[in-house]
């Protein structure tokens, strides 16, 4: 990336959910911290990965940056022609006039499309919600999108019971696309598919963002698809980020613990690299967080250290980022 | 026993046919398998390709629509005849020890292979009581459950029996479920995508486990994944599944080094994240198609680079041959492929 033009800025962004007691007048007894102090900047033009086990909050992350959820905390400044914008703070009524600009993928192609719309009708409501386009104009962008998709016009009349996974997933691309959009989250959007038609999946968003000019939110659990499309990926663990860098950088030289135990369990199809599971128990519950670092009870260099303080995230390279205090 | 290989299941021309508006979907099509004592084979496939049917097929436990329409499936327990599976009748007091007792099942999602209204305790037990070779008291049957959930690393097991599913997390279930599995020390244990639903860190410590009661127990695993990594992590051998077939069958070295099947080389190269970053991937063109219309001639042509016209799109569908010491290939061009370079 030559232009570093920041695109979109999420400054410590909170997302709690809240836990209510037993009774009749229910009390809140807790907070569940799904997303808890994130904050990074995305560039035009770049794919950036956000990754995790689930329930490690990178699904309620992109939710929250689309105002898909409201934010408990924190600012997402977004940029869009020469309007700057905290979509965090924005009221509903004024949101309107830029979801068209943030579009999201989803991961389950036979939920995310309704089973009793058209293709046409699907792909073409976003023109018809915003009243951009109507009659010929509406049918013609419609077909555009779908042939730019891979899918044949004559398509536009049938329901979508009548496509693969594979198709579905370019019946929501279409319907992304169709706005055209500068920012797209895709959540999950591969992870439904067979390896076969989630590698033409793939190639087709690589391919799209050039021509579109698109910004990426990529979240997934699957470390080959965050390594082959993403050109930065912030590591997730407990609603926090606790690594953040270049694709290559990462993978080369993961420095925290979470990060180091998470690419080592990667089965490779490769006889000559063995898998280590390194890690030991599970995911933390997320309404009985500690004190100090989530990761501490499955970290294998914990110190007493690590029980007192959160780590902050810290620069340790140039675009190398880590939250850990064995590295600060 | 066949060759000089101690095997502890053969099947030979297995057909599961499912019949749906008045046609046929051939789910599984003459597929024929040999599994070792103590080894490892892995079907690899996509969805739909007939992976898991063959898995039900063994067990018997095709429902209608789904018939087993022809084949010979045989169990040779370590101590004992061997069983002709595919001839015991439906309720035969043989067939019922089969499932379960000789050979167990592990299942993608841990959810709704429990039972949520039993406790864990109480699932596992069960397998021990109906199973077992001599009779046992519920409290002996008790005890087993909780040394075979140690051995399958559930921590504060003594508590857990007392515990229902829903109680538990997913890797955990997962636990449960193979302690289940391996508790009646099974010849056979045949695992439908076992790790599929799991977390990658936990995953890694489910494939783990799975080898080290693999060895303790000298259990055969028959393996039914569509992740590569997995299959070369675990197997000993490999058999890729396409549309009903066989496609390509060797040892797990020779599949992930020398693949030979298009389709093989094709599933390989759509692999996303090995060493390559932001370029193209390969991936297999179309999707499988409906098998309800299976294409004519070798099933995998429509999609295949290499596939020739006149020869690769007509007569029966390819059988599967050897090429090199046990590397066996159901392809017409495989001497043209091999000799070209891929």
């Amino acid at each position: 990336m030559e232009n570093k033009n920041t695109i979109l800025s999420v400054k410590d962004l909170c997302k709690y959910f809240p836990v209510y007691g037993k009774g009749f007048f229910t009390r809140i007894t807790g907070y569940i911290k799904a997303v808890d102090n994130i904050s990074f900047d995305l560039f035009e033009g770049e794919t950036f990965g956000l990754v995790g086990e689930s329930g490690c909050g990178k699904t309620t992350a992109a939710r929250t940056i689309l105002r898909a959820l409201s934010p408990t905390a924190g600012r997402v400044i977004f940029k869009t022609g020469d309007t700057v914008v905290d979509l965090a703070s924005m009221p509903e009524n004024l949101l309107k006039s830029f979801r068209p600009k943030m579009q999201m993928i989803f991961q389950d192609p036979f939920s995310s499309l309704n089973p009793r719309m058209t293709v046409g009708n699907i792909v073409g409501e976003p023109l018809v919600i915003h009243k951009m386009a109507k009659g010929r104009q509406l049918t013609d962008r419609v077909k555009q999108l779908l042939a730019r998709v891979g899918l044949s016009s004559e398509y536009i009349n049938r329901y979508p019971h009548a496509f693969s996974g594979g198709q579905r997933q370019r019946i929501g691309i279409a319907r992304a696309l169709i706005m055209y959009p500068s920012l797209i989250i895709a959540d999950e959007a591969v992870s439904a598919l067979d390896v076969s038609v989630q590698a033409q999946i793939l190639n087709l968003l690589m391919d799209i963002q050039d021509e579109f000019n698109l910004t990426y939110i990529f979240v997934s659990h699957n470390l080959g698809v965050i390594r082959c499309i993403c050109d930065r990926v912030a590591v997730m663990y407990a609603g926090r980020i606790v690594e953040m860098a270049a694709t290559e950088e990462l993978f080369r030289n993961p420095l925290h613990p979470y990060t180091k135990a998470l690419l080592s369990a990667i089965p490779y199809p490769d006889l000559d690299i063995k898998l280590n599971a390194v890690l030991t128990g599970e995911t933390i519950d997320l309404a009985e967080l500690p004190h100090g670092c989530n990761f501490e009870s499955r970290c294998p260099y914990r110190t007493t250290d690590c029980l007192c303080c959160v780590p902050e995230l810290k620069k340790v390279d140039d675009n190398h980022f880590v939250a850990c205090l064995l590295k600060n | 026993m066949i060759d000089n290989k101690d095997y502890v299941l053969t099947i030979d021309g297995l057909k599961t046919y499912f019949e749906v508006d008045h046609s046929v979907v051939k789910a599984v099509d003459d597929v024929s398998l040999k599994i070792e004592r103590g080894k490892t084979l892995a079907i690899v496939g996509e969805s739909g390709c007939g992976k898991s049917v063959t898995a039900y097929s063994i067990l018997k436990l095709i429902q209608k629509p789904g018939k087993i329409i022809g084949g010979k499936i045989v169990l040779y327990p370590s101590n004992g005849k061997a069983i002709n599976i595919s001839e015991l009748n439906e309720r035969s007091e043989l067939l019922y020890h089969v499932r379960g007792g000789y050979i167990s099942m592990i299942f993608q999602e841990p959810m709704t292979a429990l039972s949520p209204v039993h406790t864990i305790g109480n699932q596992i037990c069960e397998a021990v009581l109906l199973h077992s070779k001599t009779k046992i008291s519920r409290k002996c049957a008790e005890e087993m459950a909780v040394e075979m959930l140690n051995k399958a690393g559930m921590p504060n097991s003594q508590a857990r029996i007392r515990q229902y599913p829903h109680e538990i997390s997913g890797g955990m279930r997962q636990r449960a479920v193979i302690a289940m599995a391996m508790i009646t020390n099974p010849e056979l244990l045949i695992a439908d995508e076992p790790t599929t639903a799991l977390d990658v860190t936990i995953q890694a410590q489910i494939i783990e486990l799975m080898k080290k009661l693999q060895n303790e127990y000298r259990t055969a695993i028959m393996l039914i994944t569509h992740d590569f990594g997995v299959v070369a992590q675990t197997a000993d051998e490999v058999a890729v599944m396409y549309l009903g077939n066989i496609v390509e069958q060797a040892s797990v070295r020779e599949i992930i080094k020398n693949p030979m099947h298009p389709y093989t080389i094709a599933l390989l190269g759509s692999l996303p994240g090995i060493g390559r970053i932001g370029k193209r991937l390969a991936p297999v063109r179309g999707s499988v198609p409906d098998p309800l219309r299976r294409p004519q001639g070798c099933t995998f042509h429509p999609r295949c680079e290499y596939a020739e016209k006149g020869l690769c799109d007509v007569g029966l569908i390819p059988g599967l041959e050897e090429v090199i010491n046990g590397h066996k290939v159901a392809c017409r061009r495989v001497k043209e492929i091999r000799k070209n370079g891929k």
